[in-house]
């Protein structure tokens, strides 16, 4: 693998352009949490003409449902949850601006689409290392939707969080190169 | 007839919730390490690498080792000559799952009704228990919290008498590949084969709890639990799903009786921080 790029959040649409699957990167920056039941919410408030509760453009949602935090924690163990549940949800959010998803498993092609034609990167990080997942993030503040508890929005201030770029804006999947390089036919 | 009050039981859950979450077994922590030396990609050794520090930082922490703690799914075999004393046995379960999720700082993945509110019910209650009666006087507890990037990537098929092991190998491969990335691999794989569906399903889920690529005492289930390891191993799907030899760490096959015209088959998989804990009381 390549060395990381150190990238920071939010980010602009040349930046993500640059992007290509298989590249390391180290995320820095404020990032917001979101899975199931708050894409649910943020479509329907999308649907019904009223406001996100936060700006979208550029952001870089980050699909998990943490741990509580211990004491002397910002957030509990946090690492990725799988995507492919977001996917009735995410073209409608990469339409209004969002730029990057991070989470774990493969994406369906109306995503990937919308990726392409709006400019969005989908990154994957670590499934199953919460614990060093949990040591990047310096700071969470509750954004929306508290009585989803653990599904909560929540602005993530991260430093160095490690992902790799799973599909890029023009749509090449890492999982579809790496899996054909090892198959045994 | 010997007592146990069920107090011990509440105790013994909140105990074991948390263990669970913060500690992987040492046998998985070696199969990873194992599953390490054999991987070929190296992008799959790193991910390896990062999973087992992960798990390591967790127990030396005290934190859990994956965000998903789960639904807390609690194996009972209960000893017909024990006598539960002061209270209900599957309330002083639930209490204990309670008290653990609270005091271990555990996620609580819980919804009340799977339709209309899915609202979180908080306290990561109900526990789905299982009960075996079995002889003796004891109470063994055996407490799985399980998550669901691997569940939901979990299948039931009534396969006919005459698919028999080639066809029962085909499904499970084909639902291990089918899961792909999503299910954190490298994965363990359990299967029921047998039974009616239920059976078979509860079969696949107890078959997870078998240490790590222990055979089954059968032969022919062993050779067959082998053969399939093999060629989901060459599916190429690989840690984390990035590519790479190792896709699944075990395959575990557990068969029961069935009917003369049936040939049900369950496969659950388990992602790579396989988690439970075990203690008789």
């Amino acid at each position: 693998m390549t060395e990381a790029t150190r990238i920071r959040a939010p980010l602009s649409g040349d930046e993500v352009r640059k992007l290509k699957a298989g590249d390391r990167v180290l995320i820095s920056g404020a990032i917001y949490t979101a899975r199931d039941a708050a894409h649910k919410r943020l479509v329907e408030a999308l649907e019904a003409g009223k406001p996100l509760p936060f700006d979208i453009d550029g952001q870089i949602i980050y699909y998990v449902g943490p741990c509580p935090a211990k004491p002397g924690q910002a957030l509990g163990s946090c690492g990725p949850t799988t995507s492919g549940r977001m996917d009735p949800y995410a073209p409608a959010l990469i339409a209004k601006g969002l730029r990057g998803m991070i989470g774990k498993g493969s994406r369906q092609p109306a995503v990937v689409e919308a990726m392409k034609k709006h400019g969005a990167i989908y990154f994957v990080a670590v499934g199953g290392a919460g614990a060093l997942a949990a040591k990047t993030v310096k700071k969470s503040d509750l954004v929306a939707y508290e009585d989803l508890g653990p599904e909560a929005i929540r602005r993530l201030e991260v430093v160095d969080f490690p992902a790799v770029v799973c599909i890029d804006t023009e749509g090449n999947d890492l999982y579809e190169t790496g899996k054909s390089r090892y198959a045994v036919s | 007839m010997r007592e146990l009050d069920v107090s011990q039981v509440t105790q013994a859950v909140e105990e074991m919730c948390v263990a669970a979450c913060y500690d992987l077994p040492d046998d998985v922590l070696k199969a990873m390490e194992k599953a390490r030396d054999v991987e070929e990609s190296e992008v799959g050794r790193e991910l390896l690498d990062i999973c087992v520090e992960n798990a390591k930082v967790a127990a030396r922490e005290r934190v859990p080792i994956c965000q998903d703690t789960g639904v807390t799914v609690v194996f009972l075999e209960l000893g017909q000559d024990l006598h539960l004393v002061g209270g209900d046995l599957y309330e002083a379960v639930a209490e204990g799952v309670r008290r653990g999720y609270t005091t271990g700082y555990l996620r609580k993945s819980v919804v009340a009704d799977p339709l209309f509110t899915r609202k979180n019910t908080g306290d990561n209650t109900p526990p789905i228990i299982y009960t075996d009666i079995v002889p003796g006087e004891r109470l063994k507890i055996m407490v799985v919290p399980k998550g669901t990037g691997s569940e939901n990537m979990s299948a039931l098929k009534m396969l006919t008498p005459a698919a028999g092991p080639q066809g029962v190998k085909k499904f499970v491969v084909e639902v291990v590949d089918k899961a792909g990335s999503n299910p954190c691999p490298p994965v363990i794989v359990g299967v029921g084969v047998g039974g009616m569906m239920d059976r078979a399903a509860v079969m696949a889920k107890k078959a997870l709890l078998r240490k790590v690529g222990e055979p089954h005492p059968e032969p022919e289930v062993a050779k067959l639990e082998r053969e399939t390891l093999k060629e989901i191993n060459d599916l190429g799907i690989g840690p984390q799903g990035l590519g790479g030899r190792v896709t699944a760490l075990a395959v575990h096959i557990e068969t029961a009786p069935t009917h003369i015209g049936a040939l049900p088959v369950a496969v659950n998989l388990q992602c790579h921080a396989a988690r439970h804990a075990e203690r008789v009381l």
